[in-house]
């Protein structure tokens, strides 16, 4: 006796949380099924191995026809095959796009590319992540890329409407979307000390000051691409190092307001000229692609490792560019200037 | 020229990509009704395209109205080559025909393509002028009400209820016209689709032209099947009860009395015949008809009515002597007399109902069922189905002279269905024999002070056990005792029936699924060969049958049985019968004894041991199950109900003091009744087998509960909380050393697993009830066995359950309103809003969906940006006739619908369960869209009445039929009464917002 055959059509359509993260996490039926069998679920429930086969394959084949349709959310809400109260279209969407700190870090940055694909199984063993899941969230970012890409607007609110995703998971697409644009190198081993976290929060900060959607937000609405024109004024910042005489006021000003404030104050004043010189000579090459891509890497050597080798404790760090940037506001020359900010570590 | 049908092409949306090279869609749409064809412009480059077309108009006969159905097709427009088909809509205007149901039909319909399956979605709005047309000789019967409950729906009131109204038509089947050969798939899908769409108009039109006749204004319990017979054509028929319905709203109107005019209602020539047979050998129809004839009156026939002996009472010889009867003697003649004379005038004094005003059943005598097996020979004439008339008109004259053998005149929760097998087809027909009450039947006006006795003498919850024939010239041995609740008159034992549980029904603990499962290999034949062996199989397999249930019924410490539903499928090469049925323990039957296992040879030792370990198994089976049903013995019970009846101790002396006087014997029956016991004989392997497979059926897991009726007997919170579901397996048998032995196991097998498998689906319900189980057995190949099951889970609440005494108090209740509330309104309806209403507490709305983990409050708000909030409205399917913990404001017409799907690239389908899976979800979409398109949001009565797979795994092909119905309906959460009565129209109104939809 064979199952030739074995279906379950509910009105509602049934979805069983626990089978679908092992769907997304790429288990293949039959490993979904160990795993589950190992979670007791026999035990609680007085299944059978055969009822607990039957039904995990019910739900793989409900989500594999879901899966078309969560390629384009709006499309889950206005579809009528599945009828799914909307909190579970929600949760199906949110799991979908939701996305693993180990994976999101190998890619962040990277081209959403063939290139980049073919690489997944090296990541796979790498990360231990199923190489179906890989698939899965290289394949999500890629398509929230190629829909948001090109749009006016903000980025967020884009991501949002287009996939009907959570404000957290939207700010943090908007991330990988603005890095994979820019192509900021963060695989570097200097750099494997930072989460995704905090690059979302560099990115937050970047979209918000440094695109053209930050100038403007009337013309040319774009969130992805940095403002060019802002990039090229970053090199009057050069001015800051080159000219003795302002090198001298500005670390007279910064040192002024900051001393019986800073823990590492001698460390900083003394640093205070190499310090200055790195994160100016970082944001007056921006105009390159090439240094751009680079911008997290040199930020680490030039700024964050001579701090770290003083002990800078992070309220210092940030007191200091804080008042550095402050300053910077009182020197001739510079009014109504522009704000840089380092990662926060 | 009595109507203007007007349709409106507003838009489409999530259409195909037909041009490869753009990625886009020149789409178009094509309204045709009847002859006529309207077109509408090329939407170039979209796959959201606004026709926002004009008013296309159709002026159409009323008969076309009701027969043909509204066809719309999407099209790709190609300037070069034919253009594509993007797929097809079928709208059924019938709901528009009425004056109360639906006005408009407007909604998002899908777009299907019985190859592709649904592709996009169109909006369309579709509205009727109906022209007032007083012609007597009409050939329409517009305005006649269809419902598929088989109950009197919820809103109206059963002025008369009629009787019996049956009609089929016939047609070839274009699958297999010769066209076919050269046709593609899709235009035979197509032209099959729309036949069996204006063959079902037809008929409907028919039957209600037939309700008109007989003066009635309602189809209620419509049941419509089709037959496909293959090679020898098509067969639509439908059996329903004419009633004249009052809408409850507006004020009791009492119509003319018409009680006259079904005197001459019909004139079949069957009519009086008591041999149906010489009739099949009519002028026109050809000589092959006679002799395949199977003499189904001669040899099958009196087998099954013996058989249906056995269904109502267990054969046991010696009973009391019955003279304690007599009191209630003259008047049951009276009663009789009165109802032969209003049921006498109908040819087939039947009812399609299962659940009843109360008062309507007086007596019930048990199931009546009859088979015939009938050989296909293609259709000669559509126009004069006589063949197929004759076949089904024996089959009625023998289930009413069954009933008449049983002392009844009526038969209720009658059914009709067959099963077809190459040119072998069983008709099968069955249903309750029952004594009704003449009010209901017609205009009462004379039995009044009839009524005031029957009611006295009846008293409700036990009445309708009561037996309707008389005991001194009993039809069958029988064991009857005093009836347990008012011990006034007689009742069997045990109780069998194909209805709903009466309302008013005293019921001790709850109910449960029985099922009997049974298969029969037998040889490859042909012909008449086949037919004969089928004949000689089936009165066995019919004996079986009952035993089995018989013996369950038993095993669960109860004593009657409702719902019962016996399936007999045939195959190639076996026969499969199927009988489900929901057992209960009726407190006025008596306490059923246990089950005693006698074995053959008593002195084997080691053979005596295992036989009385067989017997301790079962006798804690019987335990178990009494204390899982809560089954507690009646004495205890007596004393809860209280008051309406005295002491049990008091009562007993009162009875003992009244048979000392009249007749000993009572007494004596009384207590032998308790003591009685069911013997199974184990003789050989065979029956150890049996025994075994008894006690191999494992109760559901705690908090889960199955029957196969409306409610759950004993069960009554229900939480708002419903899924309905259709889950089909299909299993490959080894061909090797098939036995009967094995194919029962595999069978059984496979039902145990099937129900296991729900249990387990739908564990996040408990503690929840599964009910209106409908398992439905087909053999579309060989060695492969097709069950189908429809069901809908009902959470409840588990902490009202427990108080049966709440129950109680209800059920007196609900007594003393069925005294009180006589003829202005139904009690029915006043005690079911009561029940439900009551155990309700109205803020407590449940949800369906689970509360995630990750704080649902706050993510919904974040993850539904505004657009997202124009999602689908929900609309609820039901098998039920209700849905709990609301009320039904408003029927908009009968669902009936009919689809193919076809692949033949199965293996990129995701193989047979991928296309079917696809195809349900499919099917259960259009139904919701058809639904909300009608302006409601539910469908109770839903029934899938076919589902025919065929595979082809080595052509990579697969072909699906699926047939289901309801009754489109409105309904309003208790709760939320007022709330709702602003929010309806948004709930009903489409989404219009389109700024979601862009995705590319």
């Amino acid at each position: 006796m064979t199952s030739e055959l074995d279906i379950f059509v509910g009105n509602t359509t049934l979805i069983d949380e626990d089978v679908y993260r092992l769907w997304l996490d790429g288990y293949s039926v039959s490993d979904a099924v160990a795993l589950r069998v190992r979670s007791g679920i026999l035990e609680q429930t007085g299944a059978t191995a055969a009822v607990l086969q039957s039904d995990t394959m019910d739900h793989y084949r409900t989500f594999h026809m879901l899966e078309r349709l969560l390629h384009a959310p709006p499309k889950l809400l206005h579809q009528l095959i599945f009828q799914i109260p909307p909190s579970r279209q929600a949760l199906l969407i949110e799991r979908y796009y939701a996305f693993d700190e180990a994976f999101v870090r190998e890619v962040l940055g990277k081209k959403l590319s063939k290139g980049t694909k073919k690489d997944l199984d090296d990541i796979s063993t790498k990360t231990g992540i199923t190489l179906k899941s890989c698939r899965r969230q290289f394949d999500n970012f890629k398509r929230v890329f190629k829909v948001v890409e090109e749009m006016r607007g903000s980025l967020v609110d884009n991501i949002q409407q287009h996939f009907l995703l959570s404000d957290r998971l939207a700010r943090d697409y908007a991330a990988i979307v603005f890095f994979a644009n820019n192509r900021f190198e963060t695989g570097k081993k200097k750099l494997q000390y930072l989460s995704f976290g905090d690059f979302a929060y560099c990115a937050e900060l970047m979209i918000q000051n440094w695109t053209l959607g930050a100038v403007d937000s009337q013309v040319d609405d774009m969130d992805v691409d940095l403002d060019k024109e802002f990039l090229q004024d970053l090199k009057e910042l050069k001015m800051l190092v080159a000219d003795k005489d302002l090198l001298d006021l500005h670390k007279s000003l910064v040192c002024t307001a900051l001393r019986g404030k800073l823990g590492v104050f001698s460390e900083m004043e003394a640093n205070f000229k190499n310090l200055s010189r790195g994160l100016v000579n970082v944001a007056a090459k921006l105009t390159h692609n090439k240094d751009v891509r680079d911008l997290f890497v040199d930020l680490v050597e030039k700024f964050v490792e001579p701090c770290r080798s003083d002990h800078w404790p992070l309220s210092d760090v940030r007191l200091f560019l804080n008042q550095y940037s402050a300053s910077v506001h009182s020197l001739d020359g510079f009014r109504g200037g522009s704000l840089s900010v380092g990662p926060p570590s | 020229m009595p109507g203007k049908l007007k349709v409106k092409i507003v838009a489409g949306r999530h259409l195909p990509v037909m041009d490869r090279a753009s990625d886009l869609t020149d789409a178009f749409v094509e309204v045709k009704f009847g002859n006529t064809t309207f077109k509408t412009d090329v939407y170039l480059k979209s796959l959201n395209p606004q026709w926002n077309s004009e008013w296309f108009k159709f002026e159409v006969d009323d008969e076309d109205l009701q027969d043909e159905p509204l066809q719309i097709t999407v099209l790709d427009h190609d300037t070069y080559s034919a253009n594509d088909a993007i797929g097809k809509v079928y709208i059924d205007i019938d709901p528009l025909l009425y004056s109360e149901a639906a006005t408009v039909i407007s909604g998002w319909f899908p777009i299907y393509d019985t190859i592709h399956g649904i592709r996009g979605e169109i909006n369309v709005v579709v509205k009727v002028d109906l022209f007032n047309d007083l012609n007597r000789f009409r050939q329409s019967s517009c305005g006649v009400k269809f419902f598929c409950t088989t109950s009197i729906p919820k809103c109206y009131r059963a002025v008369i209820i009629h009787g019996f109204v049956e009609e089929l038509v016939v047609n070839e089947d274009p699958e297999y016209q010769w066209i076919d050969r050269i046709r593609t798939p899709r235009a035979s899908n197509e032209a099959r689709q729309r036949l069996i769409s204006l063959m079902s108009g037809e008929l409907q039109r028919k039957i209600g032209l037939k309700v008109l006749e007989m003066r009635g204004n309602a189809v209620v319990g419509y049941l419509q099947c089709f037959d496909l017979e293959g090679e020898s054509g098509l067969v639509v028929r439908a059996i329903g009860t004419a009633c004249t319905l009052d809408k409850l709203s507006s004020p009791a109107a009492l119509l003319p009395a018409c009680n006259s005019p079904s005197k001459e209602m019909k004139e079949i020539p069957f009519n009086e015949d008591p041999n149906p047979n010489t009739h099949s050998s009519g002028p026109s129809t050809p000589l092959k008809n006679q002799t395949y004839s199977f003499s189904p009156s001669k040899s099958y026939s009196r087998q099954s009515s013996s058989s249906d002996t056995d269904l109502s009472l267990t054969p046991k010889t010696g009973m009391g002597s019955g003279s304690a009867g007599k009191e209630g003697g003259p008047f049951k003649a009276l009663l009789r007399q009165q109802t032969q004379s209003a049921l006498e005038q109908r040819e087939f004094p039947f009812f399609t109902l299962t659940a009843f005003p109360p008062g309507f059943l007086v007596h019930v005598g048990g199931v009546v069922s009859a088979r015939s097996v009938k050989l296909l020979d293609r259709i000669h004439n559509p126009d004069e189905p006589e063949t197929r008339d004759a076949w089904w008109a024996e089959i009625r004259q023998e289930i009413k002279s069954h009933a008449k053998a049983l002392g009844c005149h009526a038969v209720v929760g009658y059914s009709e269905s067959t099963s077809i097998c190459e040119e072998v087809c069983i008709l099968s027909a069955s249903g309750t024999a029952a004594v009704l009450n003449p009010r209901f039947l017609q205009d009462g006006t004379v039995e009044g002070c009839l009524e005031q006795r029957l009611e006295e003498n009846l008293p409700a919850g036990c009445g309708f056990c009561h037996i309707p024939y008389d005991e001194l010239n009993m039809p069958f041995p029988a064991h009857l005792t005093y009836c347990y609740n008012c011990r006034k008159q007689k009742v069997p034992d045990v109780l069998f029936t194909t209805i709903d549980l009466p309302i008013d029904a005293t019921v001790i603990g709850k109910g449960c699924l029985i099922q009997a499962r049974l298969c029969r290999l037998k040889k490859k034949a042909q012909a008449e060969a086949n037919a004969t062996a089928i004949s000689n199989l089936l009165p066995f397999m019919e004996y079986e049958v009952h035993t089995q249930l018989m013996n369950k019924l038993k095993l669960k410490g109860m004593n009657a049985l409702f719902g019962l539903r016996i399936q007999i499928t045939v195959g190639e090469n076996m026969l499969m019968g199927l009988a489900s049925a929901t057992g209960v323990y009726l407190a006025a039957l008596p306490t059923p004894g246990g089950i005693q296992i006698a074995g053959k040879t008593p002195n084997d030792g080691s053979y005596e041991q295992h036989i009385s370990h067989m017997q301790k198994k079962i006798n804690d089976t019987i335990a178990k199950n009494k204390e899982l049903y809560e089954i507690n013995p009646p004495d205890t019970s007596e004393e809860i109900i209280g008051s309406p009846i005295p002491e049990p101790r008091q009562r007993s002396r009162l009875l003992r003091s009244q048979s000392e006087s009249s007749d000993e014997v009572t007494e004596l029956d009384l207590s032998h009744g308790k003591k009685d016991a069911f013997v199974l004989e184990i003789d050989d392997t065979d029956a150890m087998e049996d025994v075994h497979s008894l006690l191999t059926d494992v109760p559901p897991p705690s908090g889960f509960y199955s029957c196969n009726t409306e409610i759950m007997p004993g069960i009554n919170n229900w939480t708002s909380e419903i899924q309905m579901f259709t889950s089909v397996r299909v299993i490959r048998l080894s061909s090797l050393n098939l036995t009967n032995q094995a194919l029962n196991k595999n069978f059984n097998d496979l039902c145990e697993n099937l129900l296991k498998s729900l249990y387990f689906k739908l564990r996040s319900m408990i503690p929840c009830c599964l009910c209106h189980v409908n398992f439905t057995v087909s053999l579309p190949e060989d060695e492969l066995i097709q069950v189908t099951v429809t069901a809908v889970a009902i959470t409840f609440d588990k902490n009202q359950a427990l108080q049966t005494t709440k129950t109680h108090v209800e059920k007196s209740l609900q007594r003393a309103s069925t005294d009180n509330e006589e003829l202005l309104q139904f009690p029915l309806e006043l005690c079911s809003d009561s029940l439900s209403s009551h155990p309700f507490p109205p803020a407590k709305a449940v949800t369906v969906e689970k509360a995630s983990p990750m704080g649902e409050g706050n993510f919904r708000n974040r993850a539904t940006p505004p657009c997202a909030s124009s999602t689908v409205g929900v609309v609820k399917m039901t098998p039920l006739s209700f849905i709990p913990g609301a009320k039904i404001t408003k029927y908009l017409g009968i669902i009936n619908m009919f689809f193919i799907r076809e692949t033949t690239s199965l293996r990129e389908e995701g193989g047979v369960s991928g296309f079917l899976h696809a195809f349900i979800a499919e099917v259960f979409a259009m139904v919701r869209a058809h639904v909300a398109a009608l302006g409601g949001n539910a469908v109770v009565s839903y029934i899938m009445k076919q589902c025919v797979f065929m595979e082809n795994p080595n052509k990579n092909q697969a072909q699906c039929l699926i047939n289901v119905s309801g009754d489109a309906v409105v309904f309003v959460r208790e709760s939320e009464l007022e709330v709702v009565s602003t929010q309806q129209p948004t709930a009903n109104c489409q989404p219009s917002c389109t700024g979601g939809e862009v995705t590319t």
